[in-house]
């Protein structure tokens, strides 16, 4: 299986979509490349089983490198392994529902698509490169894009959210590249031959003085992009801004690229640093959850609600990167995946509300159960699914990190671990009052009486994207057999550099 | 013993039903979906009593051990930690198939008329069975996280029919606050398994009783060693845990979401809220039994003192409230407390154990008449409109069916024999005389003021003021007594409720799955039953007629009435907690924090740059003497180094 096909495929389509001009042909482009991609992704699935299945134990599995810049030890270096697989499909998932529930944009379509399938094209080339500079390459190439999505299509205050969100993603790119840098000038081996590659670095032995100076720059740079505490600050007005498809991609996908980031780079590469750092990590995770439920409690707007406890949710994935145990680093991964199906989901569901009522205030919403029941369940099952019910992903991913962290007996750890298992209930209450208030009750404004309800382009792009909530959901173990053996290996190098 | 399958078909025809229901039902299959639920579940039922005779009638040997029928891997944490997903058979929870797939069956067939031309009549039906799948999975879970999972999708279908007249602002907070409040005792319930996984490694419900019973378990030896603010990480973990079965069975003070459940259906109550998801806390601490029993009886005890006064408690708001179906919420709490404390009172095995089946008992034959008794509420309802008992009065006349099932229920819950209430009750007295005088004398006093409100209720329906409603009958608007699906449950609850004390109850449950022989005393009788007397006889005085005592002897008691009409105002504490102290004090700062403060700090990064940027910019002036201006300050500049360097 080539990987290459899964960063050419977005590619193309996005090259393609510039070749028309009526909405009707881009979108149509763009639901073929989505949905190639989507089956690509299963038959890359089954590919990555039957080559485990046969025994191959390598660490990343259909590996190759091409030269790019011999001289400074840049090659484009792809692999995967069960995470990384993992990534993948959920950003297969996300990106078909996004383009389905854009099936109505109108304005300067072509643009908008391009940008759409230009991201995407960014995040799979993230997920599947092996090469810290070509990794920083896609990571900038899923930046730019976000600003134009929401500074064009955007609602609201766009220009500003766009501004801060590009200024505070870039100053993150700029703490992942000097931290990047840091790794590369200190992975000398005994020829003196510097490398960008991972799996040449995780057994590599990186000085540590060197980890403990340039681990915060890759982890900060990177949890700017996850959402860390203080700097999740353009999350809530970046995706409230975003027109939908754009919000979806931002919260399913590229605030992965961060939690990604912090596990594969920062603490894979500079172990004990992270160790070193742990208790500080966890302390902002900690922060990030229950500040984040809380701060979520008081918001009006829905799409600031789903923003904050995004915050809230993506705090998990960073708390079980601090932890720093094989379960706890488990539920990151899941909690990654989960959110980024979750989100997007519920993001849809803001989305074609908003579509139709022109409004997104709790307070003008009101009885929505009535006239639209598919948005309208869907928005509640996206609901019970962030509030961690089981059944959905929400609840595999946050009681692993639980389990996880349980594992520390030290104070502090059990402190942050019992605040955010409390977060269980604030969540309860934020995700009831918005779905109570909005769904529920009596309708409030006569107009939405004569409203519609989904037509069959955003029912499929909820049921994609249920399917993946519920497989989880229901049958977890496939999940954890997927990631479990991927992070056994970080871990395995993580405990050897602490333990020695 | 039953294929496999059969047993596995008692949870998943209603799951099935569910999806079908739930996705299908409300476009294609809403006029036959209370057939579909109702044959579903008539089968789940009489596999539920397959399963029931095989394992206690054709049991052989002198213990009744627990049997996993069927275990699979579902989620695994690490080598020896996971969650499985399977059917566990011992008396316990062979005995709840049996009560949640009969009840459930009962409310099943009831609804078939009490919601007929609903709205959402398909719906309905997909959420009864989503409940009854996850009560069904609750009860045969082999793992700890495998309770807490249907816990949780109880406690959502639970919600999802509270808040069934969504339009309702009354249904919708009411279903918000019954998910709430239990959420946050939940809380304390995956707390409490954390800490029980920690020290005994497993999640598994019998390697975790064996390994912190065993007296020469290290890992029980881990659990007692290791304190936190004076108590064990067993007692913690254990009261934390009971805090979950607290809050689901509405145990004080974690009940105050019970009363407003109410706004639901009344079937749903008398599912949910009265015979079997209240009890799913009570069923959650006998299957901890052993645990609570042998290896920590601190937290056994606080377990009997929040069972007693929450039983006293809500007896007393009960002989105050005026809504029928408050009184029988009350009298649900009441009744649930009862069984908390006798499971509080038993000790482990042999005759100590006596408060063990007791407890089991007395859930057994509650659901039975306390569903008949929610049931027959809705046949009221369903004819008055109304809940308020002032609109009531004078119906036996006009329901001769629900008068006369009604009483009977009135009957077995105040423990007149030979109702089934009765025997239930007094094994749990007795089991209290044995261990602690001061729970007994709470239980007589409950006793007595159960058998005081109940039969206030019973003559404010059905006597007190004659033929009031006589006009009510002859309004078109009015469903008579109901449908005969509506009666056909009221009178096989009935049965039950007459006939299940009979059942010899000691040879089928206990707490060591030895048979229980007990002598049924006739001395240990004669208490109770006077007491329930006295208290059907101060009901008959006053509320039989219409007159005015009542309201005297309100007006006497004053601002004890008050409290307890204002159900001893625990409701405005809590609101005080979350609407002051959670929204005020930390919501609202961390929004204004995050907006002002953190956000704040970036836009002033932001700003100071901006700033900077404009002092420099001036610099780029576009005029060419500037330039030649900076040009030669600069040569100047180097000249000067220049030459001092070079010096």
């Amino acid at each position: 299986m080539n990987l290459h096909i899964l960063v050419l495929i977005p590619v193309l389509t996005a090259l393609a979509t510039l070749f028309f001009k009526e909405l009707k042909q881009v979108r149509m482009i763009a639901f073929l490349g989505s949905a190639l991609q989507l089956l690509l992704s299963f038959a890359l699935l089954a590919a990555f089983y039957a080559e485990r299945a046969a025994g191959n134990l390598a660490p990343m599995l259909f590996y190759s490198s091409f030269q790019w810049f011999p001289s400074l030890g840049i090659a484009y270096t792809t692999g995967i392994d069960g995470i990384a697989m993992a990534m993948i499909l959920l950003s297969a998932f996300v990106v078909l529902a996004g383009v389905l529930v854009s099936w109505k944009m109108e304005k300067l379509s072509r643009e908008f698509f391009f940008l759409l399938m230009l991201l995407s094209a960014g995040a799979y080339g993230f997920f599947i490169s092996l090469d810290l500079f070509v990794m920083f390459f896609f990571l900038e190439i899923a930046v730019i894009p976000k600003f134009l999505l929401i500074g064009v299509w955007g609602s609201g205050r766009k220009e500003y959210s766009a501004m801060k969100l590009a200024l505070m993603l870039m100053g993150g790119s700029a703490l992942v590249f000097l931290g990047l840098m840091g790794i590369y000038f200190n992975s000398a081996d005994i020829h003196g031959q510097h490398t960008f590659n991972i799996l040449e670095l995780s057994v590599r032995h990186l000085p540590l003085s060197a980890q403990m100076l340039f681990f915060p720059f890759a982890f900060i740079g990177f949890g700017i992009f996850g959402a860390l505490f203080p700097f999740h600050t353009w999350v809530p007005d970046g995706h409230s801004s975003a027109p939908t498809a754009a919000s979806m991609f931002l919260a399913g996908i590229s605030m992965k690229l961060g939690g990604y980031g912090c596990l594969r780079v920062a603490t894979y590469l500079m172990p004990e640093a992270a160790h070193a750092y742990s208790p500080y990590i966890i302390l902002l995770a900690a922060i990030a959850i229950i500040y984040g439920a809380f701060a979520t409690m008081m918001q009006t707007d829905l799409k600031y609600i789903n923003a904050y406890s995004s915050v809230s949710h993506c705090g998990f994935v960073l708390l079980g990167i601090g932890m720093m145990n094989e379960t706890a680093i488990t539920g990151a991964v899941m909690q990654m995946i989960s959110h980024g199906l979750m989100t997007a989901l519920f993001f849809a569901a803001i989305g074609m509300i908003y579509e139709r009522t022109h409004t997104r205030m709790l307070a003008q919403l009101g009885g929505l159960l009535k006239v639209m029941p598919f948005i309208s369940s869907i928005f509640v099952i996206a609901g019970l699914c962030s509030l961690g019910l089981p059944g959905f992903s929400g609840f595999v991913a946050e009681m692993t990190v639980f389990m996880g962290s349980w594992q520390h007996v030290e104070t502090g750890y059990r402190i942050a671990t019992i605040l955010s298992c409390a977060s269980i209930v604030v969540t309860a209450v934020y995700i009831l009052r918005a779905a109570g208030k909005s769904i529920m009750g009596p309708i409030v404004d006569d107009h939405h009486l004569h409203l519609s309800d989904a037509t069959w382009n955003e029912k499929l792009a909820a049921i994609v994207l249920l399917i993946g909530i519920v497989t989880i959901g229901i049958a977890p173990f496939w999940l954890s057999d997927l990631i479990g053996p991927g992070v056994h290996g970080l871990m395995a190098n993580i405990g050897r550099t602490i333990l020695s | 013993m039953n294929l496999p399958m059969n047993l596995l078909l008692i949870p998943l025809l209603p799951f099935a039903t569910f999806l079908l229901l739930g996705i299908f039902g409300r476009k294609y299959l809403s006029p036959v979906a209370g057939i579909i639920g109702t044959t579903s579940l008539l089968v789940s039922a009489i596999l539920s009593l397959q399963a029931a005779y095989s394992y206690f009638i054709q049991h052989t040997g002198e213990v009744y051990t627990s049997i996993v029928a069927w275990k699979m891997t579902w989620l695994p944490f690490s080598q020896d930690v996971s969650i499985d997903i399977g059917f566990m058979l011992d008396p316990i929870s062979v005995m709840m198939l049996v009560v949640v797939t009969v009840v459930s069956l009962m409310v099943h067939l009831y609804s078939l008329g009490y919601m007929k031309g609903e709205d959402r009549f398909a719906t309905y039906y997909a959420f009864l069975s989503l409940f009854t799948f996850s009560m069904l999975g609750l009860v045969v879970s082999v793992n700890i996280f495998q309770i807490y999972m249907f816990w949780e999708l109880v406690g959502v279908s639970s919600f999802l029919l509270i808040g069934f007249y969504f339009d309702k602002p009354s249904a919708v907070a009411a279903s918000k606050k019954a998910f709430i409040v239990t959420r946050f005792a939940d809380l304390g319930f995956l707390i409490g398994i954390l800490i029980l996984s920690y020290h005994a490694h497993t999640l598994d419900f019998p390697t975790l009783i064996q390994r912190l019973t065993a007296s020469d378990s290290t890992y029980l030896t881990s659990a007692i060693g290791s304190s936190f603010l004076g108590f064990s990480a067993l007692t913690w973990g254990l009261v934390l845990v009971f805090m979950g079965g607290a809050g689901k069975s509405a145990i004080f003070p974690l009940h105050i979401w019970l009363p407003d459940a109410m706004e639901g259906p009344t079937p749903v109550s008398a599912l949910i809220h009265a015979a079997t998801m209240v009890v799913a806390g009570v069923f959650l601490v006998a299957r901890l039994f052993p645990i609570y029993a042998i290896s920590c009886p601190g937290a056994l005890e606080l377990v009997m003192w929040t069972g007693a006064i929450s039983a006293m408690f809500a007896a007393i708001i009960a002989c105050t409230q005026t809504d029928i179906k408050r009184v029988l919420a009350y009298s649900t709490m009441s009744q649930i407390g009862y069984m908390m404390f006798a499971l509080g009172v038993a000790g482990y095995g042999g005759e100590n154990g006596l408060g063990f089946t007791a407890s089991m008992f007395h859930l057994f034959t509650h659901a039975f008449f306390k569903a008949l008794l929610f049931l027959g509420a809705g046949a009221v309802i369903h004819m008055i409109h109304s809940n308020e008992m002032k609109d009531m009065g004078g119906l036996r006349k006009s329901m001769p069916i629900t008068h006369i099932t009604f009483l009977i229920a009135c009957l077995a819950i105040a423990g007149i024999p030979p109702f089934a209430g009765f025997f239930s009750k007094e094994e749990i007295l007795s089991a209290a005389w044995n261990a602690n005088k001061a729970i007994y004398y709470i239980a007589l006093i409950t006793a007595g003021i159960t058998a005081f409100y109940m039969f206030r209720l019973y003559y404010n329906i059905f006597w007190s003021k004659e033929a009031k409603h006589d006009s009510h009958i002859h309004d078109e608007h009015s469903h008579g007594e109901g449908t005969l699906t509506m009666k056909i449950p009221l009178l096989i609850l009935s049965i039950g409720a007459i006939g299940a004390g009979f059942i010899p109850f000691g040879n089928f449950v206990s707490s060591d799955g030895h048979h229980l022989h007990l002598p049924f005393e006739i001395a240990n009788a004669i208490m109770p039953i006077g007491v329930a007397i006295a208290g059907i006889l101060m009901a008959t005085a006053l509320y039989k007629k219409e007159n005015d005592k009542s309201d005297k002897i309100v007006a006497a008691l004053g601002g004890i009435y008050k409290g307890a009409y204002h159900k001893f105002y625990i409701d405005e504490i809590y609101l005080f907690v979350t609407k002051k102290i959670l929204f005020n004090l930390i919501g609202r700062p961390a929004a204004w924090i995050d907006k002002n403060i953190v956000d704040g700090a970036m836009n002033g990064i932001a700003s100071l740059v901006m700033w900077k940027a404009n002092l420099i910019k001036s610099i780029q002036s576009g005029k060419v003497q500037d330039y030649a201006l900076y040009f030669y300050i600069g040569v100047f500049g180097l000249a000067i180094l220049a030459i001092y360097l070079v010096k």
